[in-house]
């Protein structure tokens, strides 16, 4: 389905993940942070740079991949990103809902 | 000049890949499996263990008895793997020279990995059900037990089998209710998914199953350690949930051996190319199974769909030819509901789990995503057809390697 977000339309899964990783930009992201009541900082978006940089390389990522990159600690992802840190960052990055979840 | 196949493990994977082989290759490929066990487990049977379905025995043969003639098994543990060198170094210092090399060394259970899991009460109120010793403690703990609050939990994905977890509660319900003690038992299915699974449309038929057998479950929850003394388990978020056993499915971890050999992922899964089965350490270096880092579940249906794919694509190596990009993620999987029921579900990388039937369209006589009796059967019998068929890597009948779409409801 089509969603507007930051002005344009963009295309999104049921559960509200990105289709189309090529129509994120960071005003996308913070809008879909807004909508999981996160507020950006810096420190979100560094996990965030982090994230996309390991979907791009076709990594795939788990919460305790993300506790051991050295950008933060498990206690911090789950402070940034209250309730489900992998799958909340995986949205408001713009890359499809985690598949370690098989 | 003889030229060697050496396979790392002679679990689900490892001994249906050397039977697979010894079958392919001619007399000028000596191949040999390595593993440190001398006995096979049938692991789906553990899931029984616990309610007196099977007896231990029933579900433990020797590994030689399913390694092929031909095919040399050495015991020992494996130190390292030396990929730059094309060899392989045992504890005891022996080496093995390999012109191809299998990784088959599967996943285990990490409970060390929880802060406070590990303990006293490890095995008395903490248990494990994917280790034989687990299954029976926490059987012989259930043949005494007057009642209480039985805690179920997955520490962390990706695990062994996902669907066992929900597997156990089932069961635990309809043994409870078997044993009149069922109003004297609270479940409690606590888990990091967001839902009973993953996939949306099993995920509401399971969410539907747990409610209606009174199963509480507690979604997006991340356990962060156990307190054994004040037997309470508390999540990253600060949640609490206490317990009077907790049945854990803890942290999963490939083998430390790719830790040693510096060519695993942060829990030594191997990288693999999720197409081939080649791995992304060197191009003569394959990984099959539970040991991969591919996005599949790691399942034994998964291995077998795996094991077809990936001796077409040792053949062709061999030959010198292109290898085939033919795994879709294929996994076949039994769901026991209790009561001589179970569900079956088939999916892949892309297509989720849906109802329909299988494994002939429209005729069954297995029903996907559905409960019935049948599918039960199906599950029993597949102890049988794992020991005399899966492993010794025969074609089962009817299944292919690759997911059909035919016979399935798709909404779109």
């Amino acid at each position: 389905m089509e969603k507007t977000m930051a002005g344009t339309a963009i295309r999104v899964t049921e559960e509200g993940y990105l289709e189309d990783f090529n129509q994120w930009s960071a005003e996308v992201g913070a809008e879909i942070a807004a909508e999981e009541g996160i507020t950006m900082t810096d420190e979100h978006w560094k996990v965030i740079d982090y994230i996309q940089d390991q979907y791009k390389n076709e990594v795939p990522l788990t919460i305790r991949k993300v506790g051991k990159s050295g950008v933060i600690d498990i206690k911090g992802f789950y402070a940034l990103f209250p309730g489900g840190p992998l799958k909340k960052a995986s949205r408001i990055s713009g890359i499809p809902k985690p598949v370690s979840c098989i | 000049m003889k030229k060697d196949i050496v396979i790392l493990g002679a679990g689900t994977a490892g001994t249906m890949m050397s039977n697979h082989l010894r079958r392919a290759l001619a007399d000028d490929w000596s191949i040999t499996v390595i593993d440190q066990r001398t006995e096979h487990h049938y692991q789906p049977g553990y899931l029984f263990v616990p309610f007196g379905v099977y007896e231990p025995e029933e579900i433990v043969k020797p590994i030689e008895k399913f390694i092929p003639h031909g095919v040399d098994l050495v015991l020992g543990e494996i130190d390292r793997i030396y990929p730059d060198h094309d060899k392989v170094v045992m504890g005891d210092g022996k080496e093995y020279n390999y012109d191809i090399l299998i990784i088959a060394t599967g996943t285990n259970i990490a409970p060390e990995e929880i802060e406070g899991m590990m303990g006293p009460h490890w095995h008395k109120d903490v248990f494990d059900f994917y280790t034989l010793e687990g299954a029976v403690a926490l059987r012989d703990k259930l043949r005494k037990w007057e009642g209480g609050k039985m805690v179920i939990n997955i520490a962390e994905m990706p695990i062994k089998c996902p669907v066992a977890p929900l597997e156990l509660a089932f069961l635990a319900d309809a043994y409870f209710e078997h044993r009149g003690m069922r109003d004297k038992v609270e479940l409690v299915f606590a888990t990091p998914m967001s839902g009973a699974f993953t996939k949306p449309k099993a995920t509401e038929k399971l969410d539907y199953l747990l409610k209606e057998k009174n199963i509480k479950i507690v979604p997006d929850f991340n356990i962060m350690s156990v307190d054994g003394e004040n037997k309470t388990i508390t999540d990253y978020g600060g949640e609490e949930i206490s317990y009077d056993i907790l049945v854990s499915v803890p942290t999963n971890k490939g083998s430390d051996l790719m830790e040693r050999s510096g060519i695993g992922d942060e829990i030594n899964y191997v990288p693999t190319d999720r197409g081939t089965l080649q791995t992304k350490v060197k191009e003569n270096i394959f990984a099959i199974g539970d040991a991969t880092n591919i996005p599949a579940s790691k399942a034994g249906s998964v291995a077998h769909f795996e094991g077809e794919i990936l001796l077409e694509n040792i053949l062709r190596y061999v030959k010198g030819e292109a290898l085939k990009e033919e795994f879709d993620g294929h996994a076949n999987c039994f769901i026991e509901t209790g009561h001589g029921k179970a569900l079956l579900i088939d999916f892949n990388y892309t297509h989720e789990p849906v109802t329909g039937t299988f494994p002939f369209p429209g005729v069954g006589p297995l029903s996907l995503l559905k409960e019935s009796r049948m599918n039960h059967m199906g599950k029993m019998a597949f102890k049988w057809i794992y020991w005399n068929m899966l492993i010794t890597g025969r074609h089962l009948p009817f299944v292919s390697a690759q997911m059909t779409e035919a016979g399935k409801v798709f909404d779109d």
